[in-house]
């Protein structure tokens, strides 16, 4: 049996009627290991206008490098208390925000290791699929052989590496110009 | 770790081109630059996983949110999630909303004048069962005008969230009405040039599900991704 896949149809302006339920900011609470990490970043849009609409959700593995999900079979341990999924909506200045650890190198293809990573997924109004995009860690050597980042062409790269600010990572999505972010074809 | 079998690309002229004038919002949206092809690793083929900790039997119910009833006519909204392989797929998440009966939603940006009903907020969720199977009672929604173009409204829909077993998975998407005047006009359902996936939007009345004098059924079936199970080798 064959079927297609359902068309996917944007989220509107109206997200936060059916999402804010579930709003997760905070993915780490006390007790889970790991080093802890706040990402704060703006979504703008092709005049630089920040998109107050947009919903952000992350998608990470664990400080051991294994993900809370039944096709990851590995042989690291998991921690209860860490889903790995956190779910932010932007605000009027089209910020966003994550309290979490970053988790650990996780395998990529062909028996290479990945660096360090969150998945990104983005919705908002005017995007008819969503987005998908990766935000790395700074300054991290793993980052010189992800096989990820090296599908990129170099001089984009740097578009999905967040960057250090008063303890803190800065990590934006821009929908369009010549600092766009990188997005997917998944 | 065994090789990761990746997902099944989409279908020619089933989804969206993130660059539609027709809808106005994405041009500012879209993104210009080519996307990157990504690989699915580890990193695409898992998800969150939820479960009966996260939600209440209630939530699926929208017409027993508040202390009165909702105005409009009560509808049951039903259907299986499958995947592209005809698998059911079992306890995911689907949260949805939706405007009330006039048209309108429970959000301050919605300025339509037509009334808030104190009786209803429009949102509801719930998981699948083991057979893929999911089951809403709500109220139907109003068609509202926007501002896309001239004279531009939109037809009568519910908004869907499905998470699924993989990140690449995930979609969101719409629920339309069987019959509805509006949908030839509507750059949201006329986004894919492909008639049937068109036409897999639209809900279909379902006299098995219909409650005898309470509320109309409408079936909706949603596929998700599924794994390509064609060996590379026999792809011929």
């Amino acid at each position: 049996m064959s079927l297609r896949a359902s068309t996917s149809q944007t989220i509107g302006p109206y997200l936060r009627i059916g999402l804010e339920w579930m709003v997760i900011e905070d993915l780490a609470p006390q007790g889970v290991g790991g080093e802890r990490a706040r990402i704060e970043g703006r979504v703008v849009d092709g005049d630089g206008k920040p998109v107050n609409d947009a919903a952000i959700e992350i998608w990470q593995a664990n400080s051991h490098g294994r993900y809370a999900s039944p096709p990851d079979t590995q042989d690291k341990p998991l921690e209860r208390a860490f889903r790995g999924y956190g779910r932010s909506l932007t605000d009027d200045s089209g910020a966003f925000r994550f309290r979490t650890i970053k988790p650990g190198r996780v395998p990529g293809p062909q028996g290479t290791a990945q660096a360090p990573h969150l998945v990104v997924t983005v919705f908002m109004r005017g995007l008819l699929k969503q987005l998908l995009t990766r935000m790395y860690f700074p300054d991290d050597p793993a980052n010189a052989d992800d096989p990820v980042l090296a599908l990129v062409p170099p001089e984009r790269r740097s578009t999905l590496i967040a960057t250090k600010r008063d303890g803190m990572l800065e990590w934006n999505v821009v929908l369009q110009g010549k600092s766009e972010t990188v997005f997917f074809d998944f | 770790m065994k090789p990761i079998a990746p997902y099944r690309r989409p279908y020619w002229n089933t989804q969206p081109d993130y660059l539609f004038p027709k809808y106005a919002s994405t041009v500012k949206r879209a993104p210009i630059q080519p996307l990157v092809v990504l690989p699915h690793t580890l990193s695409e083929v898992t998800a969150p996983v939820f479960g009966y900790d996260d939600i209440k039997p209630a939530d699926s119910d929208l017409t027993r949110q508040h202390e009165g009833e909702p105005l409009g006519e009560r509808i049951v909204v039903s259907g299986r999630v499958l995947d592209e392989n005809g698998k059911p797929v079992p306890n995911i998440l689907i949260e949805i909303w939706q405007a009330n009966a006039a048209g309108r939603y429970n959000h301050r940006v919605d300025q339509h004048d037509a009334p808030i009903d104190p009786n209803f907020t429009g949102a509801g969720r719930t998981l699948t069962d083991n057979e893929g199977r999911y089951r809403f009672m709500t109220i139907r929604p109003g068609e509202y005008p926007w501002r896309n173009h001239y004279n531009a409204w939109r037809p009568a829909h519910i908004h869907f969230s499905l998470f699924g077993p993989a990140i690449v998975t995930r979609l969101i998407t719409q629920m339309y009405f069987p019959g509805d005047p509006l949908l030839e006009y509507d750059p949201m359902f006329t986004c894919v040039a492909d008639e049937k996936a068109r036409q897999r939007l639209v809900s279909l009345f379902d006299w098995e599900t219909t409650i005898p004098e309470y509320a109309l059924g409408y079936r909706f079936d949603i596929v998700l991704r599924g794994r390509d199970e064609t060996p590379m080798e026999k792809r011929r």
